[in-house]
């Protein structure tokens, strides 16, 4: 019996047999590795009953505080793959000089580079800073939940979904082979016929609409969500960070959005956007693709400025320098995050008075960034500084940052960037700043606030060894690409021919490596720290002596956070309360309004990534369905006005009253 | 302890040195000037990054818990003094460094023709600038060189001291055009022209390379960039006219196709519309170029007609170097092909009877007889 | 269901660290649909900004002033407006809680919302005919996707206009329900803005040239 072909591409689209990289020996054994690990883990979930276990409480949970830690066990898991992708291309470079032609071709090393940009940024460092922001901010201040609940539910499956596609790129078919922001017309359909650029925008879709969701429901929680007393000027740091980065979440995601809608038709249904002929222009892409990229670099930084913040005040066991300051400095980067685009393609020729007004927008950013820098500074200065991990990540961070800022203005100068455009000096400098700014700040605030929600702190030994890998093999793997890009050396290349730059290549890979054991310790320290839990107990609730409101309640927090809403009546709320005598409430309590879960953010996260994997393979029938039933769901979720309930006020007793029994063991 | 950070120093230096780090140490004046200004600015920086970093340290050394001596002020979080100081001693270095953005922004202008030929030389009257017509192939590069006739592949050279005037364009996406030892990169771009003046003051064999990723061969794309004296000059002219063909248009759209790792190639003449034929997206004569579409566009398009005016190619037309569709050349002198009635006015209304027919041998139209937007396909 | 609670903290000498009752917080739904439809207005912008660069890309095509037809456009910039009168009233009757006027007014909104939908899909029917498709030309990719996506909002427009009236109907005008036609109202009138900078900005500019 045979099957007619067109039924065969009716049914599967142009997903063939051949899309499976079964001639990949690394990609065969990646995938029984990830294969047989996925298996046994099932396996191990389903010996352990905790399926329903784990739909009830995380899959369809709509606290805030368990879908943070989501967003960062994802995130650890994508660092993981985004960094295997990182170490293979070390080892490429290290290797492929002259007539050796190291281990993977241009096919395969192209996909690695465009994987490891997207997903680091997309899939590790947005779920960094939106985890820890939807797991701090509504305790910060002294809120129950976010404003929308399922909206956050279903921003983090998105993201997630998006995040799936991407893995699923490494095992049926290809990722994209454009760099990881697929500038045209070389990520259009002549030159890009394949599915690696359609796996790119359908991840980034999906996972987009995440993260706009999210960045909405934050800045309404902040708005409108604050204790009553909290005013804006009384905000704690890091809440002003979340609220400026989520308002330029807001402002320049939809960009991102849309210019990945109008690729996609070029792609699809052959429009000319971004073609050569008939009239498009490539360049309008990359004008359009930077005024999202370049908010996006201060949407990941800015909250991590904010963790410094924190953890400086906290471990100086100080007032932070300068709060007024601080804040107008997040304000004015904010602003000014919108005009300086242009500076990611001053080789562009653009004339000389664009492009020296897009270079001095650039610099005035480094005077607010400057600010930052020296009210942390003078933070310290007059403290009584203890150098518990977050602390070490924060010093690191002070001195390396301040290198990346230096190279990033020198970059700023348009004849300056001529000459190391697209060079390795401007790899070692964005890895400077994200690894040195966001990095260091995303393990200093993961470290600050684990106690807060599991009820134990990491093992310091092995946070310190992370810390000092991680450190350390950053300076040796990024110094040497300096030093390359002022060889002349530029990025994307997979093969070299002077010999004279390999020992600068293997310094690099040294460095990777180096930084892979910093990324082990830190698991090893996830692991080491569950073990010990019992002699790391917080029973507090405050085991760094903070500042802020989210360590007056216990460690982990009631699903409802604060039996009674607290009252603000100044910066640094939970310090003043500790400072004016503050009792803890233990009668009073009344029934608390809750959300309820639900599962329909899981469910209609599924079906986008369907449809997505249905557009991406041409499989229109599926991708008609998957669009009705999303919508079908959507719409039946909205008849469903049963949506939260009441925690009882014998409940809210019983747990206030075991957690007085705690304190008083405790003290 | 020094004793030992020499001898962790050492072996740095002696690596430092033994490397060539061309960014720093080029050949031409315009990357030299790069190099000054990258070297000023980082000194104006490191005015501030300096203190930031030893303050930094000193701070944390110094307030370290442990030492009960450091004075400890827990309220103290405001200074108007001080916040004076850290909002403007930033400001300071960036206006310093903004006015010399500014001016060495416009100085070195890559479409600004060029004014001296080093620090201490201007050019002297009567030189002409060599100009150079580039072209970013599918992965290597094509140099026309007008005024001499001739044109290569993957090998550029110049007389030393002689200002040279590029213009750069690409056949399909986006690259750069980057000789480290000579002057800073611009894009190289479909359909689009950037210019760059420079000159190169010593004799040598540079490497010249794309800086921006164009795909499965990119890695390969490098060229030879040869800084020769004069006389070395015109003998490599001679050779190059000694040994190679010439490259017409048919030459151009063989060697247009994807290749990797292409070895030099010598052409003795070259067609002397080649390079606009390249820019303007139309050395396959049927394409309309767009100077031409621009052109039209300026006035108002072709008109409800001008659907019509479309050449599609077949399955087997999706190859890198070539686009699906695209627009037909409407009538040349040499190649009337399509007939445009050219005194006929151009932006016809609808309404209007069709101002032009198509008549062309190497397509034919299908028409369904249902729609009157019928396609041109191509017979081949 | 804005239910704010007044808050009278403590004087300075004892302060009052939490609150007795339940604290309330405003509803955001409002705001957030509002953030949202400026994101939303922001992917408009995008589309305007290429529409601006791209829009006299012919490709030796047709341009503006060869297809667009006016008259059609104006009835259609009719369709739309008044539906938003139409959806003023809506509200209004919803204001005064009154379910029956409600819904026909949604009713009205709806057929004046389904007639936009429709002319315009004629409307593109005919430029397909003519061989004026996205493909043809720069401007016509950009034109088509900016007066899709807004035709594809309106039309999302419609499928929740009835949603709505099917609950309304089946709950009744109760708070959420308010506060959902409200959201909904928004957005009708957002798009009917948008609307406007497309008719002017499109057809108007370019049927002058």
């Amino acid at each position: 019996m045979s099957i007619s072909p067109d039924l065969l591409t009716f049914v599967f689209g142009r997903l063939t047999f051949e899309a499976l990289p079964f001639h990949e020996p690394i990609l065969v054994a990646t995938f029984a590795v990830v294969a047989l690990g996925g298996a046994g883990l099932l396996a191990l979930l389903t010996y352990l009953k905790v399926w329903g276990y784990l739909w009830t409480e995380w899959l369809t949970t709509i606290d805030h505080k368990k879908i943070g830690v989501m967003y960062i066990i994802m995130a650890v898991i994508m660092l993981v793959r985004g960094f295997s992708d990182a170490i293979m291309m070390r080892l490429q470079q290290a290797m492929a000089f002259g007539d050796a032609q190291g281990y993977l071709p241009p096919e395969h090393y192209d996909q690695i580079f465009t994987a490891h940009g997207v997903i680091m940024i997309f899939f590790v460092a947005m779920p960094l800073i939106t985890g820890l922001m939807n797991f701090v901010v509504p305790l910060q201040i002294g809120a129950r939940d976010v404003a929308f609940p399922f909206l956050n539910n279903f921003s983090f499956w998105m993201t997630a979904g998006g995040a799936v596609l991407v893995m699923i790129s490494l095992f049926i078919g290809e990722f994209a082979k454009t760099g990881w922001l697929a500038y045209p017309p070389l990520s259009g359909i002549a030159y890009s016929p394949g599915v690696g650029v359609d796996y790119y925008i359908w991840s980034l879709q999906i996972a987009g609409v995440g993260t706009l969701l999210s960045g909405v429901n934050l800045i309404a929680t902040i708005v409108k969500m604050r204790a009553p007393g909290m005013t804006l000027m009384r905000m704690p740091i890091f809440t002003w960070t979340a609220l400026c980065s989520n308002i330029l979440i807001v402002a320049s995601f939809p960009v991102l959005t849309a210019t990945l809608v109008l690729l996609s038709l070029d792609r699809y249904v052959g429009t000319n956007f971004f073609t050569n002929d008939f009239g498009g222009s490539a360049m309008m892409y990359v004008n359009l693709i930077w005024i999202w990229g370049h908010p996006e670099v201060y949407i990941l930084v800015l909250p991590a400025f904010g963790v410094f913040s924190e953890v400086t005040a906290t471990f100086c066991g100080k007032r932070l320098f300068g709060y007024a300051s601080m804040v107008y400095a997040t304000v004015v980067i904010t602003i000014l995050s919108y005009l300086v685009w242009l500076h990611h393609f001053f080789t562009m020729g653009s004339g000389a008075s664009v492009n020296s007004f897009f270079g001095i927008t650039t610099m005035i950013i480094s005077i607010p960034t400057g600010a930052k820098i020296f009210n942390w500074l003078f933070t310290m200065y007059r403290g009584r500084i203890r150098f518990e991990v977050p602390m070490l990540w924060t010093v690191s961070f002070m001195v390396t940052f301040t290198i990346g800022g230096m190279t990033g203005v020198l970059l700023a100068v348009p004849p300056a960037d001529f000459v190391l455009h697209n060079s390795l000096f401007l790899i070692a400098h964005f890895h400077n700043v994200i690894i040195g700014g966001v990095v260091f700040g995303m393990f200093a605030g993961i470290t600050y606030w684990f106690p807060k929600a599991f009820g134990f702190r990491l093992d310091p030994f092995w946070g310190k060894m992370s810390f000092w890998f991680w450190t350390v093999g950053f300076y040796f793997a990024f110094m040497p690409l300096y030093v390359l890009g002022l060889m002349g050396v530029t990025r994307r290349v997979n093969h070299f021919e002077d010999p004279s730059l390999q020992i600068w290549f293997v310094i690099a890979a040294f460095g990777a490596v180096l930084i892979a054991i910093g990324i082990a310790s830190f698991l090893i320290q996830l692991f080491v720290s569950f073990r010990r839990r019992e002699a790391l107990k917080d029973v507090t609730g405050d085991p760094w002596n903070g500042r802020t409101l989210e360590w007056s309640t216990s460690s982990p927090p009631p699903a409802y956070n604060f039996a009674l809403t607290p009252v603000v009546h100044d910066l640094d709320a939970w310090e003043d309360m500790k400072r004016r005598g503050y009792v803890r409430p233990t009668e009073g309590f009344i029934p608390i309004h809750m959300p309820k879960n639900t599962g329909a953010g899981v469910i209609l996260a599924g079906v986008s990534v369907v449809i997505g994997f249905a557009m991406i393979w041409h499989i229109w029938w599926l991708a008609g369905l998957g669009f009705v039933s999303l919508l079908a769901i959507a719409i039946g979720h909205t008849f469903n006005y049963n949506r939260d309930f009441h925690i009882p006020a014998d409940e809210v007793v019983r747990t206030e009253g075991r957690r007085t029994q705690l304190l008083a063991a405790g003290a | 302890m020094t004793k030992l950070r020499r001898l962790v120093l050492l072996p740095l230096l002696g690596l430092l040195s033994g490397c060539n780090m061309v960014v720093l140490n080029p050949s031409g004046d315009v990357a030299a000037q790069q190099r000054d200004l990258l070297i000023v600015s980082t000194a104006l920086m490191l005015l501030i990054i300096v203190p930031v970093i030893v303050l930094t340290l000193l701070f944390a050394w110094r307030y370290r818990s442990s030492n009960k001596d450091a004075v400890y002020a827990p309220e103290w979080a405001h200074s108007t003094g001080l916040e004076v100081v850290i909002w403007s001693a930033p400001l300071v270095i960036i206006i310093a460094l903004g006015a010399i953005t500014w001016v060495s922004t416009h100085l070195l202008d890559p479409y600004r023709p060029i004014e001296r030929l080093d620090a201490s030389r201007p050019i002297p009257e009567g030189v002409k600038p060599l100009t150079v017509q580039v072209v970013a192939l599918d992965w290597k590069w094509l140099f026309v060189y007008p005024d001499l006739g001739v044109a290569t592949v993957n090998e550029l050279a110049a007389p030393v001291d002689t200002p040279i005037a590029f213009k750069i364009t690409a056949s399909s996406v986006m690259n750069s055009f980057y000789v480290p030892a000579l002057a800073g990169q611009i894009y190289a771009m479909p359909g689009m022209e950037t210019k760059l003046h420079a000159v190169i003051n010593k004799p040598g064999d540079y490497e010249g390379f794309s800086a921006n990723y164009s795909g499965q061969g990119f890695s390969g794309m490098r060229f030879k960039f040869r800084g020769l004296g004069r006389e070395d000059f015109d003998k490599w002219v001679a050779s190059v006219k000694a040994d190679g063909g010439g490259l017409e248009r048919q030459d151009y759209l063989a060697l247009e196709r994807p290749s990797e790792r292409e070895p030099v190639r010598h052409y003795a003449s070259v067609a002397s519309d080649l390079y606009d034929a390249i820019l303007n997206r139309c050395v396959d004569r049927s394409k309309m170029c767009q100077s031409d579409m621009m052109r039209i566009d300026a006035q108002g398009g072709l008109g409800v007609a001008g659907v019509e005016n479309v050449i599609t190619l077949g399955k087997d037309g999706r190859d890198r170097a070539f686009a699906k569709s695209y627009v037909a050349a409407v009538c040349t002198p040499e190649a009337p092909r399509a007939s445009v009635a050219s005194e006929a006015p151009v932006g016809g209304r609808s309404g209007e009877p069709p101002i032009f027919e198509m008549k062309a041998t190497r397509t034919s139209f299908v028409s369904d007889g249902r729609s009157p937007a019928a396609r041109a396909v191509s017979s081949e | 269901m804005s239910t704010h609670t007044t808050i009278t903290p403590g004087d300075a000498d004892t302060p009052m660290f939490y609150l007795a009752e339940e604290h309330h917080p405003e509803n955001g739904t409002l705001l957030g649909f509002w953030i949202y439809l400026m994101s939303d207005c922001l992917i408009f912008a995008v589309l305007f900004a290429m529409y601006g660069v791209l829009g006299r890309s012919y490709a030796a095509g047709p341009s503006g002033a060869d297809l667009f037809d006016l008259t059609t456009v104006a009835i259609n910039t009719a369709m739309l407006l008044f539906s938003s009168i139409t959806y003023g009233f809506a509200m209004l009757e919803m204001e005064k809680g009154r379910q029956g006027p409600t819904l026909v007014w949604l009713v009205i909104t709806g057929l004046f919302g389904l007639a936009f939908v429709g002319l315009e899909l004629t409307e593109f029917a005919h430029l397909f005919h003519e061989g004026a498709t996205p493909q043809r030309s720069a401007f016509l990719s950009s034109f088509f996707t900016l007066v899709a996506t807004h035709g594809l909002h309106v039309s999302f427009g419609i499928v929740w206009l009835i949603t709505l009236m099917v609950q309304v109907v089946q709950k009744g005008l109760i708070p959420e329900n308010k506060r959902r036609l409200m959201c909904l109202s928004m957005f009708w009138h957002f798009l009917d803005v948008v609307w406007i900078g497309v008719f002017t900005f499109v057809y108007l500019m370019g049927s002058l040239r």
